[in-house]
């Protein structure tokens, strides 16, 4: 099947995520514009926690603050009330540690540098030498299945194939925690299956934590530990569904269990 | 081939029938020399021509470096406060928007008649604006996702300026260059028909006009169009060369 899917161990490890949370979200409400005229309360009292080396979708109907909840964990903003906890230290400190990698619906690639030092860029920010930064952008685009576009520009690829440089940018630094928003959405449906048995072949061979938004219910179920859906104005999670699929693979997309849980998380869209 | 051809043949074209037209008497050689009477020239004074274009050249050159420089750091300075940003823009594109060649005949009497400087200063500031113009417009234009994710890496200011902005905004520094290296010969070329040291190809145009020999004239026009055209092209290689990634995505 998929280059990665090959790559990851012949037997993927049990997923433990009982240990020290990788994100804590506490009682998080975030206000826009607050004052103004058009004030817009995208979150209202969110409590969410995810445990290291868990995979946690969100989903709902467009607006109500999906990715206003990643960029609160990743620290690109900040909660109007409550606290952000990742890996054990407030979200700022987190994000100048680089407790995280991240990943948009763009890939965000820097066009004027080819796949690898795309890649590398984290990795100099945070000052490693030359020829480890060049052996772990290596390493990251064996995983992706693109070794062999190393030396291409952005403008070369596929948009199919600039999301995988853009996840393994994201997974560079080897964060203990993955945030992704609706990383797949701009893929058509062949890609983007390819794409979501490589990512859990990754998330399983790094053993990182995972945040991913995405609007597709099949896609939620396919990949999760748990879904969570929320729901729209103000946002907030309505429910939290845990997922056990007996193996994440076709057979997986095949079993009772998958279209049970595809129901439940469509019903509790609705409500 | 199929992108140089249909130029070339419009060209020789545009050339026959002006031969045609001028030796049929419809215009009187004093005002249009015939193409043959200005290659005569052009065969007769090469080594005037040339001489003429060295310093012209010379002049160009150094008003499109010494501009482009200040334009450069000034951008970078602009880009770094909204408020200069926004009070510079619409002064250097009113400035832009001026004969700024018409301060020529100013400069020459501020500086010695042996001087090169005001001619290059003319340039310098004809270059400088839109090159300024271009690259801020670049330097601001920042995509949001680079700008996040920038922020995710806890880069500083200054590293994120170095390694997306003005990167990101190469191609837009190319865009004024290229304006600016036509502007920089025409600038550099002009200033002499206002006075100061008369070396190039501006002077001799003039003096050639002024002892009515039109074909000369016209000859040391070419010389200068060929300059133009010598400038433009070294800036089209110079922003293939520095962009690699532009090139690749042709094929
Ligand atoms: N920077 C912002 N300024 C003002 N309103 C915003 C901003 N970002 C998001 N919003 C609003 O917050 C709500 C949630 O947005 P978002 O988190 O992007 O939703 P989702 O990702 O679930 O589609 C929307 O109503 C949106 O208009
Ligand atoms: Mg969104």
């Amino acid at each position: 099947m998929s280059d990665l899917a090959s790559s990851a161990p012949d037997v993927v490890p049990e997923r433990k995520h009982g240990g020290a949370a990788s994100v804590v979200v506490d009682r998080v409400t975030k206000v826009f514009n607050q004052g103004r005229s058009d004030e817009v309360v995208a979150l209202s009292d969110v409590d969410l926690t995810v445990g290291a080396g868990e995979f946690v979708s969100l989903i709902g109907p467009s607006g109500c603050g999906k990715s206003t909840l990643l960029r609160l964990i990743a620290d690109l903003i900040e909660p109007t009330t409550g606290t952000v906890t990742v890996a054990g230290k407030p979200a700022a400190q987190s994000r100048r540690d680089q407790e995280y990698g991240i990943a948009f619906q763009q890939a965000g690639l820097f066009e004027w540098r080819t796949v690898r030092r795309n890649v590398e860029l984290p990795l100099e920010l945070r000052g490693l030498a030359k020829a480890e930064r060049r052996a772990r952008a290596e390493q990251m685009l064996e995983l992706v299945g693109l070794a062999d576009f190393a030396g291409h520009y952005p403008g070369q690829l596929s948009g199919g194939m600039q999301q995988r440089v853009a996840i393994a940018r994201a997974l560079a630094v080897q964060p203990p925690l993955l945030l992704m928003d609706e990383p797949f959405g701009a893929l058509d449906e062949m890609t983007r299956e390819r794409l979501q048995s490589e990512l859990l072949g990754i998330c399983a061979a790094t053993g990182a934590g995972t945040v991913f938004v995405t609007h597709s219910i099949s896609e939620a179920v396919f990949l999760s530990d748990r879904v969570v859906v929320m729901s729209a104005r103000p946002g907030r999670i309505t429910a939290s569904i845990e997922v056990d699929l007996p193996s994440r693979d076709e057979a997986g997309r095949q079993a009772p269990v998958y279209f049970e849980k595809i129901t439940e998380v469509r019903q509790a869209l609705r409500s | 081939m199929r992108r140089v051809l249909p130029p070339l043949v419009f060209g020789v074209l545009a050339l026959v029938l002006w031969e045609v037209f001028v030796a049929a008497g419809r215009v009187a050689p004093f005002i249009l020399p015939a193409p043959t009477a200005i290659g005569a020239q052009i065969a007769e004074q090469r080594q005037n021509i040339w001489d003429a274009a060295l310093a012209s050249g010379a002049n160009a050159l150094a008003g499109l470096i010494g501009g482009t420089i200040l334009a450069v750091l000034a951008a970078l300075a602009a880009s770094r406060s909204r408020f200069l940003g926004e009070v510079s823009v619409p002064f250097a594109a009113v400035v832009n928007a001026l004969p700024i060649i018409a301060l020529a005949p100013i400069l020459n009497n501020m500086f010695e008649s042996t001087s090169s400087v005001p001619r290059r200063l003319v340039t310098g500031i004809v270059v400088f604006f839109p090159v300024f113009l271009n690259l801020l417009r670049g330097l601001r234009e920042v995509d949001p996702v680079h700008q996040e994710l920038m922020r995710t890496y806890a880069a500083s200011v200054w590293t994120f300026a170095v390694k997306v902005r003005l990167p990101g905004a190469l191609p837009h520094l190319f865009t004024g260059l290229r304006q600016a290296s036509s502007l920089a010969v025409i600038a550099a070329v002009v200033a002499e028909y206002f006075g100061g040291l008369q070396d190039g190809l501006g002077a001799r145009i003039t003096s050639a006009a002024a002892f009515t020999a039109y074909p000369r004239a016209w000859a040391f026009v070419a010389g200068a169009c060929l300059l133009g055209l010598t400038f433009y092209l070294v800036t089209l290689l110079l922003e293939r060369v520095a962009m690699p990634w532009k090139r690749s995505l042709i094929s």
